[in-house]
């Protein structure tokens, strides 16, 4: 069984966000990029399921500008057999028209199982997972924090907000990641030196009409700046009144 | 007349808080659209209850009483809901951005050809098209996006507020209509969370522990003391990497983004990524020894002292305050 990855390269999470002077964009100078971590949970349970046995290769998908490189060759150095990067410089900010072109792609590939984040903290959609299993036609659980394979079935343990639930499914499917699934690993040595003489496929997409427009960025309102009540216990009492009668949250 | 839909979610047979929300500002954007409101439950529920939601707004309340549908299958649920919204013809669904909503939508987004915006914390309508703001980039902008032609929102919970738009008036309550339920996903095991433990995404009030608690027995501490104020215990994400709290109780920018009225924090610095998931809280309170610590100064109140001398005597003087 074959398995696809697919990832998203995202500002990384101590980034100061800079709208641009069109309010739309984001100013990306000097600003660090990192994979998307959702997308390394990923990455990382496909490594596991290479060396049990239960899949034979790994191939990475990722759509965006010519940065997303770097990101494609960071999951090379952990050694995944191959990396495909879909090339556009849009912003793209519609979940389905993203889903659209990964589902155009992936259609035409031998897989046995698709991983993804559940998430890319970026745009924080959480939508591309179920959508690209929907045009597949094919099943997707979302959100999981164990994934077994057992021939062409798959069983994953996810924690809903009501409860813990365990699902089975044929393969082949869609399942998203969550935090708790397994702990990425760092590339080693070896895998850096491999990871530099491979190639990287490039291949332009055009996302198809947008139905989202972003019309403008803002900041949000800063907080207004913070009360000490006081130090250690003395100021317990104080707190409580304000709380009660202030803010009147308690 | 065009018509929106609200997909509204039960637990335990009745509404969760999120659903009088949805309907509430679908009614206004149903409004503003000149469309009506119906409102999908997949699952049953008391006829009375059902007829209730008229009081938010409902026009009409369509229920999916079928023994498939007690257990949640995204599948199951999407057919219902994907039926059910080309019955109507619906311009606009709406979901609230919980577990399920976030689950169902893009499914029916994409069975649907429809467009999409998750987690939106505000939102206008201008001739005829549904503007909405939501966060990205963690909340660390806030982005207005405009939607062509038919949509599906998503709601953020807790920031919207509901209110009784036409007080005690009983929406009808009838019959969905079920199409063919099939999924190939079965679902083999479901254990629902033992009945006292709030989830932070539903709390009011959360209480979360951070590194500063030093133990997983100490967190029994904040159990007290949100047990008093029927709070959440949340933690940041050394606590859950240590191993002292589950996945689940994760806040910040890989774990839940969360909106309560107040947020109290232990033991936790304030670091950039646990803001992103608590920023949107109304109150913010910080228990942290380091007066320097980045929380200090984006907390609303804070206490600045050690959390093993402050708690037992915060949670003494709410308990004698109730
Ligand atoms: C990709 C990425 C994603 C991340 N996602 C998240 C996320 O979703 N959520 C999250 O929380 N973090 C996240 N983090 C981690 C984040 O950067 C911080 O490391 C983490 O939030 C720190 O947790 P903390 O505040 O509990 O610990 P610390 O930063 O160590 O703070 C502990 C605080 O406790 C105080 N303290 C200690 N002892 C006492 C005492 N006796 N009495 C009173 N105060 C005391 C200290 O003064 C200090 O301020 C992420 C990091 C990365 C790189």
């Amino acid at each position: 069984m074959k398995i696809v990855v697919c990832l998203k390269q995202v500002p990384d999470t101590e980034a100061n966000i800079k709208i641009g002077s069109d309010q739309k964009s984001v100013v990306e100078a000097g600003m660090k990029f990192i994979i998307n971590p959702f997308d390394e949970f990923a990455i990382e349970e496909a490594l596991k399921k290479r060396e049990a046995g239960t899949a034979e290769s790994i191939t990475v998908v990722a759509m965006g500008p010519e940065r997303t490189r770097d990101a494609l060759r960071s999951s090379l150095e952990l050694e995944v057999n191959e990396a495909l990067h879909l090339v556009t410089e849009d912003d793209c900010i519609d979940g389905l028209a993203v889903a659209k072109v990964l589902a155009e792609q992936i259609k035409s590939m031998d897989y046995g199982l698709i991983l993804m984040g559940k998430e890319a903290i970026d745009d924080g959609n959480m939508q591309v997972g179920p959508m690209l299993g929907e045009l597949l036609g094919i099943p997707c659980i979302s959100l999981a924090t164990r994934i077994d394979i057992e021939g062409d079935k798959v069983t994953v343990k996810r924690n809903t907000d009501s409860g813990v639930e365990i699902l089975e499914s044929p393969l082949p499917c869609i399942i998203t990641c969550e935090k708790g699934l397994n702990e990425p690993r760092y590339p080693s040595i070896r895998g850096k030196m491999k990871a530099k003489k491979m190639e990287i496929p490039q291949q332009n997409i055009s996302l198809g009409t947008a139905g989202v427009e972003k019309i403008s960025m803002t900041y949000p309102e800063a907080r207004s700046g913070g009360r000490v009540i006081g130090e250690g216990p003395d100021a317990v009492a104080e707190l409580v009144r304000v709380l009660k009668e202030e803010a009147q949250v308690i | 007349m065009s018509n929106l839909l609200v997909v509204a979610e039960l637990q335990q047979d009745t509404f969760r808080k999120s659903v009088f929300e949805a309907v509430c500002h679908g009614k206004k954007i149903a409004k503003a659209l000149g469309a009506s409101v119906h409102v999908l439950i997949p699952g049953s529920i008391d006829k009375q209850q059902a007829a209730q939601l008229g009081e938010y707004g409902a026009d009409e309340v369509l229920v999916a009483a079928e023994e498939k549908l007690k257990l949640y299958n995204a599948d199951l649920y999407k057919s219902v809901i994907v039926n059910t919204a080309k019955q109507l013809d619906a311009q606009v669904v709406l979901f609230s951005a919980t577990f399920l909503g976030k689950d169902l939508a893009p499914r029916v987004t994409a069975a649907l050809d429809m467009v999409m915006a998750s987690d939106i914390t505000g939102y206008s309508v201008d001739g005829g098209n549904l503007q909405v703001v939501r966060p990205m980039y963690a909340g660390k902008v806030l982005a207005k996006l405009k939607l062509s032609g038919k949509c599906v929102i998503s709601l953020r919970p807790n920031i919207f507020g509901a209110e009784k738009i036409n007080e005690g008036q009983q929406a009808p309550v009838k019959d969905a209509q079920l199409p063919a339920l099939e999924s190939k996903v079965t679902v083999k095991e479901f254990s629902a969370k033992g009945g006292d433990k709030l989830d932070v995404a539903d709390a009011d009030i959360i209480i979360t522990g951070g590194r500063g608690l030093r133990s997983a027995e100490n967190f029994a501490m904040l159990e007290k003391l949100a047990a008093l104020l029927n709070a959440a215990v949340g933690a940041t994400r050394a606590a859950v990497d240590s191993d002292w709290r589950p996945h689940g109780d994760q806040v910040g920018q890989t774990g839940k983004v969360v909106s309560p009225k107040l947020y109290v924090m232990v033991g936790a610095s304030g670091s950039i990524q646990h803001w992103a998931g608590m920023s949107g809280s109304k109150c913010i309170v910080a228990i942290n020894k380091d007066p320097n610590a980045p929380i200090i100064q984006r907390a609303d109140y804070s206490v600045v002292g050690d959390l093993f001398e402050i708690l037992p005597v915060l949670t003494a003087e709410i308990e004698k305050n109730r």
